[in-house]
């Protein structure tokens, strides 16, 4: 029995389980805190955002919408915390090189930690020029994106995972209906967002601009961010609360991703706002198959984490990490 | 080879002007093209690793009638991992490989080449002189990719084998894929036609991560090892600073129209400390002189974690030039005014760009694509640059053209030693600037 109707397909049984699971390992306590990389001095910031319920989709007479967008349905989500930041290069680094990881480790790095799969080295540069240092990390696929949260758990025991389409549009929202979580007049956004009046086409560090009501910097604009879920070009149509909805598919393409990027226009920031990924975005990708790690035309794209409070079982766990990458060509 | 840049650019804006117009000298049959009466080409594959791979799915992405006749690699397991993707997902009716016609070790090229109308070289690039001298032997177009050699041998047998495709009238492509990207084309055509005045000064580079490695195994003979992880040696890669940074390189000889005389530079191994790095340098920074004095920097390292950059910028007297391979070809006035800024959304896939031009001029039965000579002064380039690292002095053209330094081992074969062995530490020698002989 599937927990929404939401669901296509199921990949694995397991990621299906994963968010209704009621086992569960209650750790911290429900506050904001600092992950740190351990034996590092890098850290990111977790905003606690609480369990609730909101109106999904924009409705039809907001300025911009796409017909994407709805119909708007009523969405409970469980609480989680969510990365106060987009995740930046200088973490996302450690993932992409065991021996660069190794060489900044004040300690050896655990076999676990030793044995996990990292990315393909990029054959392009990856940051397009725009820097790294406290700038998000940009032009990860999918996959790439969940096995970082892979090592993430793997060097946390923290169940870091990708927000549902629904987690993310919740926390963005941070409690409003209005198209912004500040209201509806687009010339407010350059106190919050990086985008394409005032970005000069290029990345920004991270937490420059102002917060969301829920703590969360560059949650519209600076780089998109991915979602988990993949992307169903209309919403179902259900009269009943949709309960921590999530679409999987067996198809590579496409997938949702969400908030808008430095290049995206003032009506492509909303909160409602959704893209879906596009195999083109590796259509210069010389080898064959291609990377199943890097999209080398889409530097507008990143990573935001989120942790569910309760924490699954580490089978659940490890069944969504280990999601069977799909070949692309 | 004597270079006199400055009286050569003009021959060479006119030489290129006429083979990208196409020009027609009378009609000729094209050698090997295509059976009588029917549109398909046959196509062999040379080097069946992911760049092979994706070289023979834009030659199915063009809109000629292509079919897989042939494929050649040295070792099995990476053929068959190439017939697989490109069977499944082409389909057998076009990727028609029969078991006879998968040729596989050192040889294997020559029986591949012989069933086709066009190949594709895409093995290591120290390789490629033996295969592209065959390939036009043979009579077969060629589309071959970048670096076209790894020393100066390689580059003359190259030059040497391009006189012989010109006189045969057979179409060669070299992945320098730039020269198919429409943001180079555009903006170095404005850039020709004196936009940015004369080209007095540049920068280029490749400032990235590095590449991957592949583990020694122990059942792997030296000469199995060293072909499993190319990368990683001279005679097989030419070293980062021509297997990679050959493209923006090439960017500034197109920009400058002409060669460097000379250049000196610094180089060596920071990051690359291991036992599976080989014997490759991590960075270079290069100052190629042009014939006019005109001095481009070239910068190329391979150090993760640090800042990357892989693009090109030029000065002029009039203005300035950045390009990259994102799709961007600005000009500026050097007052900071915009004189032209390309827009990179229609660009075609540049990789598939090349393709498409290729096979479209040979079904038309035209003589149209001369890559060979120009890629190999490019790689040439490149190597000059290297043999100014590794030896830590100024090196001129003409000496780095002139080299007798020959890198490939004298025997292929599984059981047959490469020039360069490890030692008891299984770390191999490198060149150590002012101590190492490059020429």
């Amino acid at each position: 029995m599937l927990p929404n109707k939401f669901v296509i397909s199921a990949v694995v049984a397991g990621s299906i389980l994963l968010f209704n699971a009621k086992s569960i390992v209650y750790s911290d306590s429900f506050e904001p805190y600092k992950q740190e990389i351990p034996h590092t001095d890098l850290i990111f910031g977790m905003a606690p955002i609480p369990a609730g319920e909101f109106v999904m989709g924009s409705p039809g007479d907001e300025e911009g919408r796409k017909e994407d967008e709805g119909p708007q349905r009523t969405v409970s989500v469980d609480a989680f915390w969510m990365g106060t930041h987009e995740m930046t290069w200088d973490i996302f680094e450690l993932f992409l090189n065991k021996n660069y990881e190794a060489s900044i480790s004040q300690k050896e790095l655990s076999p676990e930690v030793d044995g996990l799969t990292r990315p393909s080295t990029p054959y392009l540069d990856m940051t397009f020029g725009m820097g790294k240092e406290d700038k998000p990390a940009i032009g990860m696929t999918q996959y790439g994106a969940i096995q970082f949260c892979k090592w993430l758990y793997t060097k946390t025991g923290k169940f870091y995972r990708l927000p549902t389409e629904a987690e993310w549009e919740y926390a963005a929202r941070a409690g409003a209906s209005t198209a912004y979580f500040f209201g509806n007049e687009t010339s407010t956004l350059t106190e919050y967002a990086w985008f394409a009046e005032n970005s000069e086409e290029t990345t920004h560090k991270i937490g420059q601009k102002a917060a969301n009501p829920w703590g969360l910097y560059d949650i519209y604009g600076n780089v998109m961010e991915w979602t988990n879920d993949a992307y169903v070009p209309q919403y179902p149509k259900i009269a009943e609360v949709d309960n921590n909805p999530r679409a999987t598919s067996d198809e590579l393409y496409p997938r949702v991703i969400r908030g808008g990027s430095y290049i995206s226009e003032a009506d492509e920031l909303r909160s409602s706002r959704r893209f879906a990924s596009n195999a083109k975005w590796k259509q210069i990708d010389p080898q064959i198959p291609k990377s199943r790690w890097w999209f080398p035309e889409a530097p507008f794209l990143g990573i935001r984490v989120v942790r569910p409070l309760e924490q699954p079982s580490e089978e659940e766990i490890m069944a969504y990490y280990d999601q069977a990458p799909i070949d692309d060509y | 080879m004597n270079l006199k840049n400055k009286n050569q650019r003009r021959d060479f804006i006119k030489t290129s002007a006429l083979v990208t117009g196409g020009m027609m000298l009378s009609p000729f049959s094209i050698p090997g093209a295509h059976a009588a009466g029917s549109d398909e080409i046959k196509i062999a594959l040379i080097g069946c690793g992911g760049r092979g791979t994706g070289a023979a799915f834009q030659a199915f992405g063009t809109d000629q009638n292509i079919k897989l006749v042939a494929m050649a690699d040295a070792f099995r397991d990476r053929l068959d991992d190439s017939y697989k993707a490109l069977s499944s997902k082409i389909g057998t009716e076009k990727v028609v490989v029969t078991e006879d016609k998968k040729f596989v070790g050192f040889d294997a090229y020559k029986d591949a080449i012989a069933e086709a109308d066009v190949v594709l070289l895409a093995t290591p690039p120290g390789f490629r002189p033996i295969h592209f001298e065959e390939a036009i032997r043979q009579g077969k177009h060629v589309f071959m990719e970048k670096p076209v050699a790894t020393d100066a041998n390689g580059i003359r047998r190259v030059i040497a084998a391009a006189e012989q495709a010109k006189a045969k009238k057979l179409n060669v492509v070299v992945g320098l894929q730039r020269r198919y990207q429409d943001n180079y084309i555009e903006t170095i055509k404005r850039i020709e036609d004196g936009a940015i005045g004369d080209i007095v000064g540049g920068h280029v580079y490749w400032n990235g991560g590095g590449v991957w490695t592949r583990a020694r195994t122990p059942e792997q003979t030296e000469m199995e090892y060293q072909m499993r992880n190319w990368y990683y040696f001279n005679w097989l890669c030419g070293d980062h600073i021509s297997e990679q940074h050959v493209h923006n390189i090439d960017i500034a000889n197109w920009v400058k129209g002409g060669y460097p005389v000379k250049a000196e530079g610094t180089g060596g191994r920071m990051v690359r400390t291991g036992l599976d790095t080989g014997e490759i340098f991590d960075h270079h920074t290069v100052r190629f002189t042009y014939a006019d004095g005109t001095v481009i920097d070239s910068e190329c390292r391979h150090f993760p974690g640090a800042f990357n950059k892989v693009d090109e910028a030029f000065t002029g007297t009039k203005g300035r030039a950045y390009m990259n391979a994102g799709n961007v070809g600005k000009l500026t006035a050097l007052n900071g005014n915009s004189l032209y800024d390309h827009d990179g959304k229609d660009n075609i896939n540049p990789y598939q760009q090349e393709h498409n031009k290729l096979f479209a001029a040979i079904i038309k039965g035209e003589y149209a694509y001369e890559d060979a000579t120009r890629s190999a002064m490019s790689t040439m380039t490149s190597i000059l640059g290297r043999n100014a690292t590794y030896s830590g002095k100024e090196i001129s053209w003409d000496e780095a053209f002139n080299s007798k330094i020959d890198l490939m081992p004298e025997k292929f074969a599984w059981d047959a030693m490469p020039k360069v062995l490890p030692d008891e530490n299984g770390l191999y020698p490198h060149a150590v600037p002012g101590q190492t002989k490059v020429i």
